[in-house]
């Protein structure tokens, strides 16, 4: 009993501790003061400060770059990834083990050295930094996660039923569209917005692919800031939503996961 | 076509934006700025004092940031995965999720507490904010591999006449040791690789490797900051040779989080 | 042109994986509305053979004609086949009802069609009131159902089984066995059966095709194989039986266990060695007496709930299996009789291991790829191509590998009533057959050993 409680009051203890900087972000969201630490009672204000645009006309815009890049590259890295998946799994097995092993390299691989090494293409084969290279950096690294989301259901698919559906009279491109689509697609939508949340969290990658024509994500912007010294105010609320956000995804995905097994 | 043939459009992706680039690192590495093969950059990262101290400094705060992650997770990870704690799913979930949270923001929340409290930013700020940022990925791996042990195992063991102390010595942490490696790989990893965090947590006081990495691509020095990357990369390769395919098939068996 | 009266054709039809032969040269009628049963243990090519018909695979060699039409090359699509697989291959997004509706809908059928048909396929299967399950909280038997109601909605002219009921337990199993065949005579089209449980193929088929490593041991009905299987393997493999090695004395008298007896079979010529085959419940059990012709001691008696099953082991050395109704305990003196129609006598298909090979110099031979020491034999030169010949018994097999001349692997074992015959495939590629007292299993690597005096050779 006594071993019970305790092991429950360490669990809480790491929690807290883990949680505290968070919270207290969330917190402080809510007061107006220009330095964290002071309340000076209850407010939106920055809240609609964020969202009223106007003075922050640059967060505004990185904020809708961070969303645009991740939509593009959260949608590609989607439908490579599910292509990707099929054609590994029908590979013999030693091309397939080449496949798996290049696959898994940008998942190991630290954010640093991926963001190194796109520099260092882009930059050799003279393509000018911007939108386009951010979107194609953060696709290297989250189709990755996309094929292994994809992998599982593939492998956990009857292998007759492809066979089974040309059997019946589908042709091959029926099959597919018929039969294995609606068995992949619970991998491809994790894998999705497994590649959305990484997109907008990113920040190594995209700091080395980003140029200097003056485009600005969530992470760059917040990083400028912070270099700067000091943490704009209106960064409280909008990590709080980021955070709020990406809590609810995270949910989401999980309750699916866990409701995948269920079935099975 | 065949669908074998369906893996060749992510092949070509691959060979272009991860291969390649990868190669590139080494062949810039190798290479001065007119494209000659030299050992220069390697020597000058030898020579150069501040680096060398960068690298070791890192690599020592690292290590450190691992085994803290370690004390403080293991057995957060074992109470976790027993049944007779009747732990919720949730509660794994609770500790994984920071996980996903931008870094910058969990650094800059770091910070807050700090000035919240009113402590110093230094050593001890950056050794807590990297163990923040870091410890969801010491217990993720030890809780799966805990987790999926054969719990009949221990039942065996105390059946033959292990206490409890003998029982977690001899079963448990041996059948952990696969969860242990890749815990410690994926937190030394990323500390030994971070950059800027460091500097928010230290009022730019102090410098980790991965900032000066950074540092001499954004100041134009490519070929030395390549060279600064395969070194980076070597260590971690090492690191990395610790874990095995098995740690690799977790990522696998679905299950996203 | 001629038109056939088969359904299925298959004409010397080949499959290779790469090096390895699946298919060896079948040749196979099925005629229209016959249930036809392919038999054989796993890895025999059964399931080849089905795929290629189905078009889930294309022939290497030959050629298959469905209903006279030549379909060796076209795509599973577009064949007038159904097929119900072995592990249901249901598609889990879909009820059942969608499922069943599957094909139709792909065939553009009008609704109120589909709908009549479902209704109808799903009253043949037994599960009226089905339609809107989930096939997942489906039992294993129901699925299966649902499996067989798929495939036959859409009125093929065949109906293809790949060991449709394997993955049900016995009493399941042997229900849906007696509601295949219903169901097979009240369709009236022709089912194609694949399965290795013998007793299966036994009750179900109309026509049973025996097949081994390949190729086709035997085609026959039910009756046919069972009391006139042609060779060891398929005694063997269809029920339980005595096989022994025999000589052939002359026409209607046969020699084997020590004994002569009386049989029906002629025209093996005289002193032939054949393989004979004895069903143990042909053989009568009873206290020693005068009518007995052998004699010897129960060993084991086992009850097997409708008979007894014993082993006798004869005073010549011979072990018999004998099932009777009568329990003869362990440790009681036997005589044993068997009447001249229950002995089965079939030519033997070798009597000897036979290779090709090359003389090397007077005393070494070069077979099964490698060099063996052998006597010097006359009239045979160096450089010549010989016929080399080993008997059974002179093959040495070796528990360690480096031992032998050449490894290999045991495949078949065949107990002859006082020794084992077994087929090892050699790493070279061929098949040895070797007769031993020691006991191997299925799968056992071994060493192979053949002493120079045991080589025989003749010039080509």
């Amino acid at each position: 009993m006594m071993t019970k409680i305790l092991a429950k009051a360490y669990l809480w203890f790491l929690l807290a501790l883990l949680y505290a900087p968070i919270l207290i972000i969330m917190i402080f969201s809510f007061t107006e003061a220009k330095v964290l630490g002071n309340w000076t009672g209850f407010s939106t204000k920055l809240y609609s400060s964020l969202f009223s645009g106007g003075m922050h006309h640059s967060l505004m815009n990185a904020i809708w770059n961070t969303f645009a890049i991740a939509m593009l590259a959260a949608s590609i890295s989607t439908m490579l990834g599910s292509i990707a998946a099929i054609g590994i799994y029908n590979l013999r097995s030693r091309a397939r083990g080449i496949m798996n092993f290049t696959n898994n390299i940008p998942i190991m691989n630290p954010d640093i050295i991926t963001g190194v090494s796109l520099f260092l293409l882009f930059v050799s084969f003279g393509i000018s930094q911007g939108f386009t290279t951010v979107v194609l950096a953060h696709i290297a690294f989250c189709t990755p996660y996309v094929v292994l989301s994809v992998m599982p259901r593939l492998k956990k698919m009857n292998s007759n039923i492809y066979e089974a559906a040309l059997d019946l009279g589908a042709t091959p491109f029926q099959a597919l569209r018929k039969v294995i689509l609606p068995e992949i697609l619970p991998g491809m939508i994790s894998g999705f917005i497994l590649a959305f949340t990484l997109s907008i969290d990113d920040f190594a990658v995209t700091i080395f692919t980003i140029g200097n024509e003056g485009l600005e994500t969530l992470s760059t912007y917040i990083y400028a800031d912070a270099r700067k010294g000091g943490l704009t105010p209106e960064l409280r609320p909008l990590s709080t939503i980021i955070f709020v956000t990406v809590l609810v995804l995270l949910i989401v995905i999980n309750k699916r996961a866990e409701k995948q097994e269920k079935e099975k | 076509m065949r669908r074998r043939n369906w893996s060749l459009p992510y092949a070509l992706f691959l060979l272009v934006f991860v291969v390649i680039p990868l190669l590139l690192i080494v062949l810039y590495a190798f290479t001065d700025e007119e494209g000659a093969f030299t050992m220069a950059n390697f020597r000058k990262f030898l020579m150069h004092p501040e680096a060398m101290n960068t690298f070791i400094y890192s690599i020592g705060i690292a290590i450190i940031t691992t085994i803290v992650c370690l004390v403080l997770g293991y057995p957060a990870a074992y109470i976790l995965s027993q049944k007779q704690f009747n732990t919720s799913k949730t509660m794994v979930v609770l500790f994984i999720l920071p996980m996903w949270v931008n870094i910058l923001i969990r650094t800059l929340a770091t910070v807050a507490l700090f000035d919240f409290l009113q402590l110093p930013l230094g050593e001890g700020a950056l050794v807590f904010g990297m163990v923040y940022n870091f410890l969801p990925f010491m217990i993720y791996p030890i809780y799966n591999t805990l987790q999926k042990m054969d719990k009949s195992l221990i039942e065996a063991a105390q059946d033959l006449g292990a206490n409890p102390l003998k029982v977690f010595n001899k079963v448990i942490l041996p059948l952990s040791a696969p969860g242990i490696v890749s815990g410690i790989v994926m937190v030394f990893m990323p500390t030994v690789s971070t950059f800027a965090i460091a500097e928010l947590l230290t009022m730019n006081n102090i410098k980790l490797f991965g900032t000066t990495v950074q540092e001499n691509i954004y100041n134009g020095m490519w070929n030395y900051g390549a060279a600064l990357s395969l070194i980076m990369l070597l260590l971690i390769g090492i690191m990395g040779l610790f874990t095995n395919d098995e740690d690799n098939a977790q990522n696998e068996s679905g299950g996203v989080i | 042109m001629q038109q056939s009266s088969y359904i299925i054709e298959v004409q010397n039809v080949s499959k290779f994986f790469g090096e390895k032969v699946a298919l060896d040269n079948i040749n196979l009628n099925v005629k229209k509305g016959e249930f036809v049963t392919i038999l054989g243990p796993s890895g025999c090519g059964k399931t080849t053979l089905l795929r290629l018909i189905a078009g889930f695979q294309t022939a290497s060699e030959g050629e298959i004609r469905i209903s006279g039409k030549e379909i060796t090359q076209t795509p599973p699509h577009l064949r007038p086949v159904n097929t119900v697989f072995q592990k249901y291959a249901l598609f889990p997004h879909l009820n059942v009802f969608d499922n069943i509706a599957f094909g139709l809908k792909l065939k553009k059928t009008p609704k109120q069609v589909i709908e009549k048909k479902v209704k109808a396929a799903l009253k043949m299967v037994g599960m009226t009131d089905y339609e809107d399950r989930d096939v997942d909280s489906l039992s294993g038997g129901q699925q299966q159902r649902v499996a067989i109601a798929r495939a036959i909605v859409n009125e093929p002219e065949v109906l293809l089984l790949d060991e449709p009921l394997a993955a049900l337990d016995l009493k399941m199993r042997k229900d849906m066995q007696m509601e295949l065949k219903e169901m097979h005579q009240k369709l009236g089209i022709t089912f194609v059966y694949v399965t290795h449980d013998q007793e299966e193929a036994l009750t179900l088929s109309d026509t049973i095709v025996v097949m081994s490593e390949g190729k086709i041991q035997q085609i026959g009905t039910p009756m046919d194989i069972y009391n006139e299987p042609t060779n060891a393997f398929v005694a063997d493999f269809i029920g339980e039986s005595n096989i022994l090695n025999g000589t052939m004395i002359k026409d209607e008298v046969v020699n084997f266990a020590g004994h002569d007896f009386e049989c029906v079979d002629k025209g093996f010529g005289t002193n032939m060695p054949v393989d004979v085959v004895i069903r143990p419940e042909d053989i009568y059990i009873f206290d020693v007496s005068d009518a007995a012709q052998l004699t010897g001691t129960v060993t084991s008696c086992i009850f097997k709930g409708v008979h007894f099953e014993m082993l006798v082991q004869t005073k010549q050395g011979y072990e018999l299996m004998v099932q009777d109704y009568h329990a003869f305990e362990a440790g009681r003196e036997v005589g044993l009789l068997v009447k001249p129609f229950d002995i089965h006598v079939m030519k033997k298909e070798r009597t000897c291991n036979t290779f090709e090979g090359k003389m090397l110099d007077e005393t070494h031979v070069e077979f099964l790829g490698c060099e063996f020491e052998c006597l010097p034999h006359e009239g045979i030169m160096p450089g010549d191509n010989v016929e080399v010949k080993v008997d059974f018994n002179h093959v040495i097999l070796e528990d360690n590998e480096e031992d032998g001349k050449l490894t290999g692997e045991v495949k078949f074992i065949l107990y002859k009533g006082n020794h084992y015959h077994l087929t090892v495939f050699s790493d070279w590629d061929e098949d040895i057959y070797v007769d031993t007292n020691d006991v191997w299993d299925d799968g056992d690597r071994v060493g192979i050993t053949i002493l120079p005096k045991h080589i025989r050779i003749n010039k080509l």
